[in-house]
């Protein structure tokens, strides 16, 4: 367990010759079975990536362990489903997460929409964490019977652990919404402001057909209806309406991304591109 | 579910004992074989192979443990050995030994339950998408209810009152919860049944 750092890369070698200050990224390209598993694998890593930012800066001191606990299974998730597609396609985790440009993560937007620092409200992290806790759920349960034996393995661990991700994030977004008139209000804007991009959770391309067609997974539009079941007796519960769905579709499950994902990815692959194959 | 072999060489029957006392770092009051995560003692010709099925998809202790399996299996003569992952089934509480929960209790630990999600398809019913009455733990109380899966009367592990309430969801670790006891007043750590 000790830390091995190569040296600080330098500008120039003895040589003469000039060496890029940062690691290139890699040049991915994976099948569409593999996509739609970096689909699933980049949503649990960004957003464990968001979550982690909450470390030391919770509202209380009990839901700062929570969150950063619940980053902690989605890392272990996305690290299993990481290192599976890397076995196949010749890189390693660390090179999937850290040394992928923008273009090629997949997760979905949602995941990846500003946090505590762009100054919004602790009701976006609690609100998006159920929102996606009950999405996964939904999808580690279809995935348990996954043709991949693996994948299937990897769920039949997650969808223990998104079990209590789904009734942590559902106590609180009841604790908010059915809470004291600041708290709704507050709860009500952050679900305004996340709900456009729920749409995106189930669409369905060609990706998705792949994985159906093959037994690897489901379509992500078949998982609406079970994740209507999870939503809305919790929202129901918190005083919490169900806006409705416009034409707006984000696009980051297709590597298209919100504006703010650079400065994620930016402050996630630092290390890594600056001690090149640095291990812990 | 434990493979142990009762006709085991005397080799891997040695490594099972010395693997009976290979800590958890994270709960060094149990072993590796406690937590009933080491699923398989296999020889490998020179090697050991020890088969291990991790707790948690981010258990930060698993490459330690890992090491110290592997330490342990050298340092006690039995040849170098390989530490291999199984994911499948996955881990459950159910697994700790009755030793192991006696052992967690004297830690100050109060033990799983049993699990009551072992089948996952069923456990996603009655968890997540029962009928609207009835709630995972027996109470007919609201929606959320359903989704919570909060463990009903964990005994204190120090005096036994039945006596508690939950403080947090989540505790220094992903596998425990924070609770009080309301009759003698100490915090203790709950394992989680998962």
């Amino acid at each position: 367990m000790t830390t091995t750092f190569a040296p600080l890369p330098t500008t120039a070698s003895a040589s003469g010759s000039v060496a890029s200050t940062t690691t290139e990224s890699i040049v991915f390209a994976p099948t569409p079975l593999q996509a739609y598993l970096m689909r699933l694998g980049d949503t649990c890593l960004i957003h464990a990536q968001r979550l982690a930012e909450w470390s030391g800066h919770a509202p209380i001191l009990e839901e700062d362990i929570a969150l950063t606990n619940l980053a902690l299974d989605l890392v272990g998730q996305a690290r299993a489903l990481l290192t599976h597609v890397g076995q196949q396609t010749g890189f390693d985790e660390d090179q999937l997460a850290f040394l992928r440009n923008e273009r090629d993560f997949r997760n979905v937007t949602l995941v990846e929409l500003p946090g505590r620092r762009a100054g919004r409200d602790f009701a976006d992290a609690v609100v998006r964490n159920f929102l996606l806790a009950a999405w996964m759920n939904v999808l580690w349960a279809r995935l348990e019977s996954s043709s991949d034996a693996e994948i299937a393995a990897i769920a039949g661990k997650a969808i223990k652990e998104s079990r209590y991700h789904v009734a942590h994030a559902a106590d609180w977004v009841v604790r908010l919404g059915d809470g004291t008139d600041e708290s709704t209000r507050r709860t009500r804007q952050a679900v305004d402001r996340q709900w456009p991009y729920t749409a995106e959770l189930f669409e369905t391309d060609d990706i998705d057909t792949a994985a159906a067609e093959a037994g690897l997974g489901p379509t992500r539009v078949s998982l609406k209806a079970e994740w209507d079941a999870i939503v809305a007796p919790v929202f129901a519960e918190a005083g919490l309406s169900i806006p409705a769905t416009g034409a707006f579709r984000s696009t980051g499950s297709r590597g298209v991304h919100s504006e703010h994902m650079g400065y994620l990815l930016a402050e996630m692959q630092t290390l890594q591109r600056t001690f090149p194959g640095g291990q812990w | 579910m434990n493979v142990r072999d009762t006709a085991a060489s005397p080799r891997v029957a040695q490594a099972w004992r010395v693997l009976h006392d290979v800590l958890d770092p994270e709960v060094p009051a149990i072993s590796v074989t406690d937590l009933g995560i080491v699923r398989d003692v296999v020889e490998q010709g020179d090697a050991l192979e020890v088969v291990v099925t991790p707790t948690y998809s981010g258990c930060p202790a698993t490459e330690v443990i890992a090491q110290s399996i592997s330490d342990a299996i050298v340092a006690a003569g039995l040849g170098p050995a390989r530490v291999t992952q199984r994911r499948a089934p996955a881990w459950t509480t159910d697994w700790i030994t009755p030793e192991g929960r006696e052992k967690l209790r004297a830690y100050g630990i109060a033990p799983p339950g049993s699990c009551a999600f072992d089948s996952p398809s069923e456990g996603r019913t009655r968890g997540l998408a029962s009928s609207p009455s009835g709630g995972s733990d027996g109470r007919s109380e609201g929606a959320v209810h359903r989704v919570r899966l909060m463990a009903r009367n964990v005994d204190c592990p120090r005096c036994g009152s039945a006596q508690t309430e939950r403080l947090s969801a989540f505790g220094s670790t992903a596998c425990k919860s924070l609770y009080r006891c309301i009759a003698c007043r100490e915090p203790f750590e709950f394992f989680k049944p998962i």
